[in-house]
């Protein structure tokens, strides 16, 4: 439907906003183009109406080349819905709503009954706002009208631009899941810049993931929840949603859990060392393992505080052999399934050749829930207490 | 000095039986007025637009009417008295000097002020420069028009008064004819009234500054 080919733009100041994108966008579906502030997903929808020009490369709809089109012409068949909405303060509502079809000389009757059946659509009553001015609406119901402008003549391709970032997160909501119930009937083509994954999953069929004027990922929601491309589209994702989305089948292995570095003693440490580490590392067992990081055994303090007397012993003499160790790649639930059989308050992860790697406790287990569930946005997950 | 003991009683005597002919001073002044905003609308509403679309021009046509702003009234007549000679035209083209940088300064900062995300809007539902400026820019621009012209009608109305100086009509040829005679009823005659108009102009422009605004309300997030 949309083609974009080698496309790149670079600003007189010689800031290079899009490098090179290269984008295919599907008829009748929502495409999402996110990313960070500055990678270019607004620039890269605003060259579909030729707000912005390309400085190289060709945009093609359906085919034809978009710089051979008339860019007045090309904007009435293109419905634009912008962020911080746009409305025409000095005009009514139904003005607002008939502007594009007033633009392109429909008779009076035709644009009136458009109106209306638009002001229906998004449950306005007609009567009541047909003649109201737009400041003497809630932003919901602006931004409302601002969506319905932009379908009042029809068009088959539709940009927004960050259409509902400005509200609150109810009416936000209340916007998202109205223009799927639209989109269920419109099948339109809608291009959606956002900042906010949680809106391109919930809205996108298609999600374009950009970053310093590049497409770094195109794919299904699902397919790059699973399969991220690389660290940024992971970090731009967020641990907390490809946790999410690994549940139920995908719990998170144990590797992702452990501590990596818990206190450990070799065997040959003598029992007054062994306390004097314990109270360091604020822990009331240390792990055993030989020199090549094999494990030995384990001691909890009160082994060592009962043998305490006998100077001349060492760990290696107290200490308790492990008999419970998972390997690593383990899920953790099959680990937790085995912590809670055996009353066991840790349990310690292992290579196939038996060396240590890392040790589960209950308390690794608790912050990494929370880190899951807390927010990725910062500020937030201050308020979760571990 | 003869008739000041009358005090008010006299120059409102006075008033009644000239009125005809203060009446046609008073329409004689309007017209001169009118005339003169009527120009400088028609010439300061598209050089404040192309101030606002050419930022290049815009400080040399801001700096050219300010210098003719910053002239003594009785100095720009008599300037344009030696162009164009005595009479009506002088001084409907002064009032018009005169009321220009009002006018073109409020088109300019109106069109400017115009909210970048209602520009984007109209440009991107496809108006095309001049539906942009026509539906939308000038529209919404207009409050401070009003305010622009309401500050020239009440300087062009001042500087009437002169008028006479150079061959015109209006309050101010009472207002002289009073100098000339040492008559104070003349003088009150022809200044009351011209202090009047003026306070009119102002109020009455005034509120319709107001209404434009809350009719033109602008849409908050």
């Amino acid at each position: 439907m949309i083609q974009f080919e080698d496309v790149k733009k670079t600003y007189e100041d010689g800031r290079e906003v899009l490098k090179s994108v290269n984008l295919d966008i599907q008829a009748g579906e929502i495409t999402v183009l996110i990313g960070p502030s500055g990678c270019g997903k607004t620039t890269t929808m605003k060259l579909i109406n030729r707000l912005i020009a390309p400085s190289a490369g060709q945009i093609r709809i359906d085919g034809q080349d978009i710089a051979k089109s008339d860019p007045v012409g090309l904007r009435r068949k293109i419905g634009y819905v912008i962020q911080n909405i746009g409305l025409f303060p000095h005009m009514t509502i139904a003005k607002n709503v008939g502007v594009v079809p007033r633009l392109l000389k429909w008779d009076r009757a035709a644009t009136d009954r458009r109106v209306d059946e638009l002001l229906s659509l998004v449950g306005l009553d007609s009567e009541i706002y047909r003649s109201r001015y737009p400041s003497e609406l809630s932003g919901g119901q602006q931004q409302r009208i601002g969506v319905i402008r932009a379908l009042a003549a029809d068009p088959d391709i539709i940009l927004m631009d960050e259409p509902f970032s400005a509200l609150d997160p109810i009416s936000r909501e209340q916007l998202q899941n109205e223009l799927i119930r639209l989109q269920q009937e419109l099948r339109k083509t809608i291009v959606f810049v956002t900042h906010d994954m949680d809106e391109a999953i919930k809205l996108g069929d298609t999600i374009v993931l950009m970053k310093d004027g590049n497409i770094v990922q195109t794919g299904r929601p699902e397919q790059i929840l699973r399969h991220p491309a690389n660290d940024f589209v992971k970090s731009f994702i967020g641990k907390k949603r490809l946790a999410n989305e690994h549940q139920p089948d995908e719990l998170p292995i144990v590797d992702e859990v452990m501590v990596e570095h818990p206190a450990t003693a070799s065997p040959t440490r003598g029992l007054a060392e062994a306390v004097k580490m314990m109270e360091k590392r604020r822990v009331d067992s240390l792990l055993i393992v030989d020199k090549n990081n094999r494990l030995q055994g384990s001691v909890s303090i009160y082994r060592v505080l009962d043998q305490y007397g006998e100077e001349s012993k060492t760990v290696a003499d107290v200490m308790k052999p492990v008999e419970h160790v998972v390997q690593t790649g383990t899920s953790l639930s099959a680990a937790l399934q085995i912590m809670s059989e055996h009353q066991l308050s840790n349990l310690a992860v292992v290579r196939e050749d038996r060396q240590f790697v890392g040790l589960i406790t209950r308390g690794t287990v608790v912050s990494h829930m929370a880190g899951m569930y807390a927010s990725e946005r910062p500020g937030e997950s201050d308020h979760v207490a571990v | 000095m003869n008739n000041d003991s009358q005090g008010v009683m006299g120059w409102l005597n006075y008033m009644q039986d000239h009125a005809g002919y203060l009446l046609s001073l008073t329409w004689g002044h309007l017209v001169m007025v009118f005339c003169g905003l009527g120009l400088a609308l028609l010439v300061g509403i598209p050089l404040g637009v192309v101030c606002a679309k050419n930022e290049k021009l815009a400080p040399w046509i801001l700096t050219t009417a300010n210098i003719i702003q910053v002239l003594p009234s009785l100095a720009l007549l008599a300037l344009v008295m030696i162009m164009l000679g005595l009479g009506f035209k002088t001084i409907v083209f002064s009032l018009f000097l005169y009321s220009l940088l009002p006018i073109i300064r409020n088109t300019y900062v109106g069109l400017k002020e115009v909210d970048a995300g209602v520009n984007e809007a109209g440009k991107g539902v496809g108006m095309s420069a001049w539906q942009l400026l026509f539906k939308v820019q000038l529209p919404l621009s207009l409050p401070f028009l009003m305010a622009g012209l309401r500050l020239a009608a009440v300087i062009a109305i001042g500087v009437a008064t002169l008028a006479p100086l150079i061959g015109g009509e209006g309050l101010g040829r009472e207002i002289y004819a009073g100098l000339n005679l040492r008559n104070n009823l003349k003088i009150y005659a022809g200044a009351i009234p011209a202090a009047l108009l003026a306070i009119l102009a102002d109020i009455v422009l005034g509120k319709l500054q107001d209404k434009l605004k809350q009719g033109r309300r602008q849409a908050k997030v």
